[in-house]
């Protein structure tokens, strides 16, 4: 640049730049023209995704719970629709401030506030969340009446889950409670977690819990338009929910009510079963527990009684209590017996009132013995010589080979709990058993001696009362097994389909029909002439029976009094029974635990039991518990 | 008798006598497309179109009056107006009112003011005059005056922090520079600079614009906080697809996903209802404006007119660009309004001061060359 500027030159130089200006300007839109297509053309189908994704909000439409009903239309658990205060967060400026305001109109509770607070955690910001649940009509109009302070705050009607029975029959029902991440982790494995969006009740024990996937039914969903704040505009499509399956079951409510009347405030447990089909027409567990506690989420108070209580009301006896079967199992061994060839219904024992094996003497429970003891006598009147005979003649091995075929020590398979997780498999002795039971060498042998007390349903023995119960129906059955279960049908509510659960008989032991017709008469005989004659006096039917009481304490030796034995170490009573005997229709086992003698305790409930199911009355005078000892049954 | 036809004619032709046609039809044409945009975008509640069809109206008039003012008269404004702008700007320094955290208004008790939006005229203005006054001796020390002149007011409006405002008069006080003739070998110097210098300058920036910047790398990193903006605005315009969604169909426009959607990230609400197609019709529009723009500055008499004229076309470039840069993803997102089309009635004044001016300078370029 000189001092003094040429003009033209200047203007030539300013020309030029404009150029490169408008070049750089074309450059930089091509640029941004190159960016548009590759946004817009490119990737398009990524962004129209995203955009709709955004939009788009699936909420779901949580399908009615199928209802279970008894066998007689009795309703065990139903839904049934409250209102509830619900406040949608997204809706809400503060929200402790709104619900400060709600409380000075409608009653909320800490816990209220508590669950409310658990329930934000987890839900998603369009949908609306409760705050208090079943309002009462003078609430909802409360409300109604301040529903303009309140913007984002309703009333909806919700259903709630509800066991009309209360406490009757709740271990076999189960209950629904909240969704947990165990819960989940089992619907993530079953792969219906897609179904379970909006579902926050789940089974957790029992019929609810088994048949979880059949009651929950088919979520149905609305797609709507949601804003960037979450706001729910305009429904696009709405597919509806269907309903689950209802539950008919083979129980009978009225049946399993007076069974756990009679059981009063004594532990223990009942399970009838109809030997024709192994429908359960009852199955007591006691005490019981309430399960309309656990579905809006259970108090720790409640809680905590119900789970630290020391009869343990949580348990479920019929399926979890694993009980050494004292002399019920004698009817058992007998029929071995025979099917094996190792006795004769006639051959018979004399019975000094002891047997020696080795050096250990092991001794019937009436002193002197019996005298001569042919198979009849060995189960009318419990003659525990003979069988501790017949156990050392047939061997550990035959016994459980036997005792095995009827299912005992094995699950039963009963429609209840998550697959077979909540029932137990109880202890059926072998050789190979105790091998994979203990871990030194030592203790892994089977010593002969241990066969002997096996043979009076003591020593390892232990199974839960649903497997009496099966193997007591087996034996009503003359041999032709059912698995038991609960469910009769389910019905499919949009179709009214009913669709059978157990057709089909799942084995049949092929027994000898003499040898079946030994031991019913047997058991016939203990009813009128043995140890449950007293029980069954009077009874317009003939009913197959057979008392048992099962040591919880050895007594090494010493006799047994029961005056003077603590109450939980006292032994636990125990009966097995089927009639008519000719054309069974019920077959049952009862247990009641520290109950003493069975034909005292267990008996008397059995009577009641057939009775109302085969009569439809209960026994006179049968109300209150027969306390007065039966000396003469005394033998057992 | 009275010669009303040609009364009438005469008026018209007065009316009319400053106003560059093509210049007005392709603004027109813009601010048709951005009044329907503004009319889709507060579609869903505070309806705006009417009340930017006024702010049109007032803009246009400015653009009458200041098409009829011969660039002389334009000169005469440039020392006072850019010393009233720095005088404001001080004031905001000093006594400014806080919004979000950014010291930009001046309370004038009944109204605020943004003295930096002066800045947008008055720094071309100056710089202009500054330039044609030492034309004739025009040495190395009259740029560095000249850049201390832009640099001062650029600092000022940085440091409230208004990022957007202070690039667009930087760069329009930068245009002015670079066709006075700025050498060459200064402006490599000055990238050079610049780039060895970006470390230090970057620790300069606030927080909040170095995660903006750090959020436009990668918008991903921050998808519910600073980069949740900038992803839904590219949402919508990736959504919008070749023909887009049709007009008030948008979904990313009409369901609140997009921010800020009648002011500065309107042209994603444009890009997502008319596609591609209408993104290539608007840059179309914005290459004609700026080629009438280069077209006029080519054609005036003056150093004066030539310099204003391409620092006013350079200046709605930058404002395009980096609108729809920053709403598209590929640059930072800073304050600035995509221009004729973002609802505001300043920025429609200021920007139709420019066009008035540009209009000015080709309209009175035979007057001057007689």
């Amino acid at each position: 640049m000189g001092d003094f500027n040429n003009p033209e030159a200047d203007l030539d130089r300013f020309r030029f730049r404009i150029g490169f200006a408008a070049v750089a300007v074309l450059l930089a839109f091509g640029l941004l023209i190159g960016r548009f297509v590759w946004l817009q053309v490119i990737q398009h189908d990524f962004y129209r995704t995203r955009a709709e994704d955004n939009r788009i909000a699936l909420i779901p439409i949580v399908p009615n719970r199928g209802v279970i009903t008894d066998r007689n239309g009795v309703v065990l658990a139903h839904n049934y629709s409250a209102f509830t205060l619900e406040i949608t967060p997204s809706q809400v400026g503060d929200l402790e401030a709104t619900i400060d305001a709600l409380a000075d109109v409608i009653d909320i509770q800490p816990k209220d506030r508590k669950r409310f607070k658990r329930l934000l955690d987890e839900a998603k910001n369009f949908e609306s969340i409760p705050i208090r649940t079943r309002l009462t009509d003078g609430e909802v109009a409360k409300f109604a009446a301040h529903r303009y302070r309140f913007p984002g705050v309703e009333v909806k009607a919700r259903l709630f889950r509800q066991y009309p029975l209360g406490a009757i029959a709740s271990h076999a029902i189960g209950y629904i409670g909240r969704i947990t991440e165990r819960d989940l982790k089992w619907i993530e494995e079953s792969e219906r977690q897609a179904n379970y969006k909006g579902t926050d009740h789940v089974g957790k024990t029992g019929l609810e819990q088994h048949y979880e996937f059949e009651l929950h039914g088919e979520t149905g969903y609305e797609e709507v338009e949601i804003d960037a704040g979450g706001r729910a505009l305009r429904s696009l499509k709405r597919i509806p929910p269907v309903s689950g399956n209802n539950l008919a079951l083979t129980l009978d409510a009225k049946l399993q009510e007076i069974t756990e009347q009679a059981f009063g405030d004594r532990k223990g447990s009942l399970v009838a079963i109809d030997p024709s089909t192994g429908g359960i027409l009852a199955l007591v567990s006691t005490p019981t527990y309430d399960p309309n506690l656990f579905v809006d989420g259970i108090t720790p108070d409640n809680w905590k009684e119900l789970n630290e209580h020391p009869s343990k009301p949580m348990v479920n006896r019929a399926i979890n209590g694993a009980y050494p079967p004292g002399s019920t199992f004698k009817p058992f061994m007998a029929l071995a017996a025979l099917e094996m060839g190792k006795r004769t219904p006639n051959q018979a024992i004399s019975d000094p009132g002891y047997f020696n094996f080795g050096n250990h003497q092991f001794r019937d429970d009436k002193k002197g013995g019996h005298g001569s003891v042919d198979m009849y006598k060995s189960i009318v009147h419990s003659c525990d010589t003979y069988y501790y005979m017949l156990a050392n003649d047939m061997g550990i091995d035959n016994i459980a080979k036997f005792m095995g075929s009827l299912g005992l020590g094995q699950r039963t398979g009963i429609d209840l709990g998550k697959d077979d997780s909540g029932e137990s498999k109880g202890v059926l002795p072998s050789q190979e058993w105790k091998k994979q039971r203990f871990k030194k060498p030592e203790q892994q042998k089977w010593y002969a001696g241990e066969t002997i007390s096996i043979g009076i349903g003591q020593g390892y023995n232990a199974y839960t009362p649903i497997q009496l119960a099966q193997a007591t129906a087996t034996l009503a059955n003359n041999g032709v097994m059912f698995r038991p279960h609960l469910v009769q049908y389910l019905i499919d509510t949009k179709t009214g389909e009913k669709r059978p659960v157990e057709p089909k008989p799942i084995r049949d032991l092929q027994w000898k029909q003499s040898n079946v017709d030994v031991i019913r008469r047997a058991m016939v005989g203990v009813n009128k002439e043995g140890t449950g004659t007293r029980a069954f006096a009077g009874a317009p039917y003939e009913a197959a029976g057979k008392t048992g009481t099962a040591q919880v304490f050895s007594l090494k030796g010493a006799q047994y009094k029961e005056h003077s034995t603590k109450k939980e170490l006292r032994d636990h009573a125990l009966f097995i029974a089927y009639a008519p005997a000719d054309k069974p229709k019920i077959a049952l086992a009862v247990l009641v635990e520290n109950g003493g003698f069975g034909a005292q305790s267990a008996a008397p409930i059995a009577r009641m039991v057939i009775d109302y199911y085969l009569l439809g009355k209960l026994p006179a005078g049968a109300a209150k518990e027969d306390v007065a000892a039966i000396e003469e049954d005394t033998e057992e | 008798m009275i010669d009303i036809v040609g009364t009438l004619r005469r008026s018209w032709q007065q009316l009319i006598a400053h106003i560059d046609f093509p210049l007005l039809l392709i603004t027109l044409a813009i601010m048709g497309v951005g009044l329907a945009t503004v009319n889709s975008a507060t579609w869903d509640s505070n309806h705006r179109m009417l009340s930017q069809l006024g702010n049109m109206g007032i803009a246009m008039i400015v653009m009458w009056f200041v098409a009829r003012l011969p660039p002389q008269k334009l000169m005469r404004f440039a020392i006072p107006l850019y010393i009233l702008g720095v005088v404001l700007l001080i004031a905001v320094f000093l006594f400014g009112i806080k919004v979000n955290g950014a010291k930009r208004w001046l309370s004038l008790g009944f109204t605020r003011i943004q003295p930096s939006e002066i800045m947008k005229i008055a720094m071309p203005l100056m710089l202009a005059w500054y330039f044609q006054k030492y034309e004739a001796v025009l040495k190395m020390k009259h740029f560095m005056i000249a850049s201390t002149l832009l640099i001062v007011p650029f600092a000022l409006i940085a440091k409230q922090p208004d990022l957007g405002t202070a690039l667009l008069v930087g760069a329009v006080g930068f245009y002015v520079i670079f066709f006075a003739g700025l050498p060459w070998k200064v402006i490599i110097g000055l990238i050079v600079a610049g780039a060895s210098a970006a470390p230090f300058l970057w620790n300069m920036l606030h927080d909040y614009q170095q995660k903006r910047i750090l959020t436009l790398i990668d918008p991903t990193t921050d998808p519910l906080g600073s980069g949740y903006h900038i992803i839904q605005s590219i949402i919508a315009i990736g959504s919008g697809g070749a023909f887009g969604k049709g007009y008030l169909n948008g979904t990313q426009t009409h369901l609140e996903f997009i921010p800020e959607k009648h002011t500065d990230f309107i042209f994603a609400v444009y890009s997502e209802e008319w596609g591609l197609l209408g993104n290539a019709t608007l840059v179309f529009l914005y290459t004609l404006l700026i080629g009438r723009g280069l077209i006029i500055a080519s054609a005036a008499p003056t150093l004066f007119s030539r310099l204003l004229a391409g620092a006013i076309t350079l200046g709605f470039f930058t404002y395009a660009f980096i609108n729809m840069g920053m709403v598209s993803g590929i640059l930072p997102v800073v304050g600035v309004p995509l221009p004729f089309m973002s609802y505001g009635g300043t920025a429609l004044v200021t920007l139709f001061l420019g066009i008035g001016m540009l209009m000015s300078i080709h309209t009175h370029r035979m007057l001057v060359k007689k």
